[in-house]
């Protein structure tokens, strides 16, 4: 069954920008796929059209079945609150506690009063070091998020989302700003929720080989269009030179 | 690969150019203050000479005549009272409209993405504000409000007001840009990302404006004193145009020290809190 | 999700209990303990402790709170709305502008120049530190003195007329100056300054060839933004210290004439002629940014 749909999607920025152009996919439920792609090549906007940062220009997106692209405000909030995200960034609140921010997830679920007073419940509270304890957080639980490293930042954004119980995760350059390990630990966690909770998750990134061996299938996006959608094992050479519009010895996935 | 980056680096022909612009641009910069300089010396007929000459001068007749003597301290109390009057009206002048700013701002961002027509509208105001001198909110006030603190209070309001209002929009748009972003992604209301997100993000910044206003206001408040007599500004108006320099100096002398200490005080809270 | 969540409430497992801070009423904390929190707190409390203090001390003198900000509005109407001159011409008024905007332009001129000075001998990367703090007290000082003040003082020590507005104006601007540009050559990359002082550069060579055009662009905005000040300021003391240009006819227009057209009328020019410099230090930012 399908959780999401793109069906022709396009958009322009500013009336003058294309940056998606006819993009059409579907997105089974449980699967992991990614989304890969020189950078400007719209893989950043396909990412926030789905839970509404970004509106598009044409076309129709479909999130469990209903048309996600023209709701209203409020539907939005209900959309977003199955939705999940991490950033590239982290983007935390970064004076607040871990645990602080792993509660922000639930803001999407409570009334704008009790929300914006940051007041939580015992159980949401417990919830969230669950998560901490899962992610393996919780003697940073009552730290300042800046006094964290990037990974455990990562794990933050992460908790972040769980916490808002989604269907979906979208995953924005998870690991861009991560060294080699603490960016196979991001991804094994991500991938572990993605088996264990059966919640679908979609990445976007820029290293070919990780999004090869953690997806089950990948979406090459070249100047705003799909140039190639299938299993990592049929993404060729070749097609990968295509995707990245470059020539053969001139990206660092040949070296060595 | 490294016949590209060759490419790239300039040849010795092409820095010679840049070098050629740089100077070239330097002398129309150098050419273009040098005339503004003679167009202002001859409209203002202010003489260069003399205002050189002026500074030996006046630092002579400062320590001459700007000496507290037994009369001046007698007046201390009664300095000391519009000065203490003066600070609070700075603080509660600067905590006021930047409570006011704040909100008055959020539509004016740009990452919280509010209606854009009315974030246009706010950044005009803020501008029309922060435009708009603080004497002539002193001379509009003075009609109604007649010589009284509130004439003090609203003109240097307005004017902290559009100040504080810019510098907030500019604040949240740079150091709450991401959290904003993922708070909406998460599916937070308006409300909630203000208080969240923004507040606990950006609050330390907002502190270290309202400081400096708090500062900056203290000075500002003396000038509109003088206007509106009222304030620490009126008593060194009213020393100086008795010619009483002994008590004009004991007043200024008050007024530096409040706003040393509190530049002092405001450093310290900065290193805390940033 | 279910199965990360404890089934009840209370029934989280004892190790995760124990990382668990709680209240006095039993209830799990949230926040961070950090000085900087409590800090901010403590700030914004005495803040608004000091202003409901003020508010309480005013001496109001019974003023009618109502009537006064209603006839402030009918007023702003009145400035705003119908503006005109009356008591002053065009041409004079344009030529008030522009004494103005000089004395504006004469001290940020003189700012800039000793502000720049100053600068190099106080800031933290470049400066020795000894002379460096004595410069930022010094500095410091001089900028604690209200604009006002100084060119009252000048007023008595060289005379009504251009040259207390200039100096006066002067100090406050050296003063803000020597800070700013400090703080701009402090930003800059100190890397840039070991590998110069390891090729055996002078300090004047450091200056011209690495400190100036790396901050330069910072330095035209901050001067820019003084000479905002300073406009608004030479207008501010020509209205309260007589020292002539627009801000004397607005004096004369507010508290000699009583005439709020024409008050309305100048602060038209006024606004008009600051969005105009901003503009132009716009344009002028982007060429050297």
């Amino acid at each position: 069954m399908s959780v999401l749909e793109f069906q022709k999607v396009s958009k322009l920025y500013n009336n003058v920008t294309q940056a998606l152009t006819e993009v059409s996919f579907r997105v089974d439920e449980g699967e992991i796929v990614s989304v890969i792609g020189p950078s400007g090549s719209g893989k950043s906007t396909v990412l926030r059209c789905i839970n509404r940062l970004v509106d598009v220009t044409q076309g129709s997106i479909l999130f469990d079945g209903r048309d996600i692209t023209r709701v209203g405000k409020k539907e939005i909030r209900q959309l977003r609150k199955k939705i999940g995200m991490i950033f590239q960034h982290y983007n935390l609140v970064n004076r607040l506690s871990v645990i602080e921010n792993v509660l922000h997830g639930r803001l999407g679920h409570k009334s704008a009063l009790s929300g914006a007073a940051g007041y939580f419940t015992e159980q949401e509270k417990e919830n969230a070091f669950c998560l901490l304890e899962r992610l393996g957080l919780t003697e940073q639980a009552y730290k300042r998020c800046d006094e964290l490293s990037g990974g455990q930042k990562q794990r933050v954004g992460i908790a972040r989302s769980l916490m808002q119980e989604p269907r979906l995760i979208l995953c924005d350059e998870p690991i861009a700003s991560l060294d080699p390990s603490s960016s196979k630990v991001i991804m094994d966690y991500l991938s572990d929720i993605n088996k264990t909770m059966k919640i679908t998750c979609i990445f976007n990134l820029h290293q070919v080989d990780v999004a090869m061996k953690y997806s089950g299938r990948i979406i090459g996006l070249t100047s705003g269009r799909i140039v190639f959608d299938g299993p990592p094992d049929r993404l060729s050479k070749a097609k990968i030179h295509e995707i990245y519009q470059s020539n053969e010895g001139e990206l660092i996935t040949d070296v060595g | 690969m490294s016949g590209d980056r060759m490419k790239k680096t300039p040849g010795s022909k092409e820095k010679a150019a840049v070098f050629v612009a740089r100077k070239r641009n330097f002398t129309i910069a150098f050419l273009g203050v040098f005339a503004v300089f003679i167009i202002s010396s001859l409209a203002t007929g202010y003489d260069v000479a003399g205002g050189f000459a002026a500074v030996p001068k006046a630092v002579h007749w400062m320590a001459s005549n700007f000496v507290p003597d037994e009369k001046a301290w007698s007046r201390l109390p009664n300095i000391l009272a519009k000065l203490i009057e003066t600070a609070f009206l700075s603080v509660a002048v600067t905590v006021c409209a930047a409570v006011c700013a704040f909100f008055f701002g959020l539509p004016g961002t740009r990452t919280l993405k509010l209606n854009p027509w009315v974030g246009r509208a706010v950044r005009i105001i803020a501008a029309f504000f922060r435009n708009v001198p603080d004497v002539v909110w002193a001379m509009l006030l003075l009609f109604s409000f007649g010589q009284n603190i509130l004439t003090g209070f609203f003109a240097l309001f307005f004017y902290t007001f559009g100040i504080l209002t810019r510098t907030f929009i500019e604040t949240v748009d740079e150091v709450s840009a991401d959290c904003i972003e993922a708070l909406h992604a998460a599916g937070a209301g308006d409300l909630q990302t203000v208080f969240q997100g923004i507040l606990p993000s950006s609050m330390p910044e907002i502190l270290s404006w309202i400081l400096y206003m708090i500062e900056t206001n203290i000075r500002n408040s003396t000038l509109i004193g003088i206007l509106t007599a009222t304030g620490i500004g009126y008593l060194f108006d009213l020393y100086y145009k008795r010619m009483d320099y002994a008590s004009a100096g004991l007043v200024v002398l008050s007024v530096v020290l409040l706003v040393i200490a509190i530049e002092l005080l405001s450093n310290q809270i900065r290193k805390v809190i940033l | 999700m279910n199965e990360l969540v404890a089934a009840e409430r209370g029934l989280a497992l004892p190790e995760l209990q124990r990382c668990m801070q709680k209240s006095r009423a039993g209830k799990i904390k949230t926040a961070a303990k950090s000085k900087n929190r409590l800090a901010v707190r403590l700030t914004v409390f005495v803040l608004l402790g000091l202003t409901l203090c003020g508010f309480a001390t005013f001496d109001y003198k019974n003023i009618d709170l109502l009537a006064a900000i209603a006839g402030t509005l009918d007023n702003a109407r009145v400035l705003f709305g119908q503006p005109r001159l009356m008591y002053t011409n065009g041409a004079e008024a344009w030529t008030a502008l522009l004494v103005s905007f000089s004395l504006g332009a004469l001290s940020t001129i003189f700012g800039a120049l000793l502000g720049l000075l100053g600068a190099l001998f106080c800031a933290g990367n470049i400066a020795n530190p000894i002379a460096a703090g004595i410069i930022k007290r010094f500095v410091s000082l001089i900028r604690a003195v209200p604009t006002i003040l100084w060119v009252l003082i000048f007023t008595v020590a060289a005379g009504l007329g251009s040259v207390a507005a200039v100096v006066g104006l002067t100090f406050h601007s050296a003063g803000y100056l020597t800070k700013a540009y400090a703080e701009s050559i402090e930003e800059m990359d100190s890397g840039v300054i070991e590998a110069l002082k390891a090729s055996g550069a002078s300090f004047w060579q450091i200056v011209f060839q690495a400190i100036l055009p790396s901050s330069i662009s910072y330095m035209v905005a901050w001067t820019f933004l003084r000479f905002e000040i300073n406009f608004i300021n030479a207008i501010a003391v020509g209205a309260a210290a007589g020292a002539g240009g627009i801000g004397f006819e607005l004096y004369m227009a507010g508290s000699h004439y009583f005439d709020l057209r024409e008050l309305g009328w100048i602060t038209y020019m006024v606004v008009a002629a600051v969005i105009a410099l901003e503009l132009l230090a716009t344009k002028i930012k982007a060429k050297v940014g």
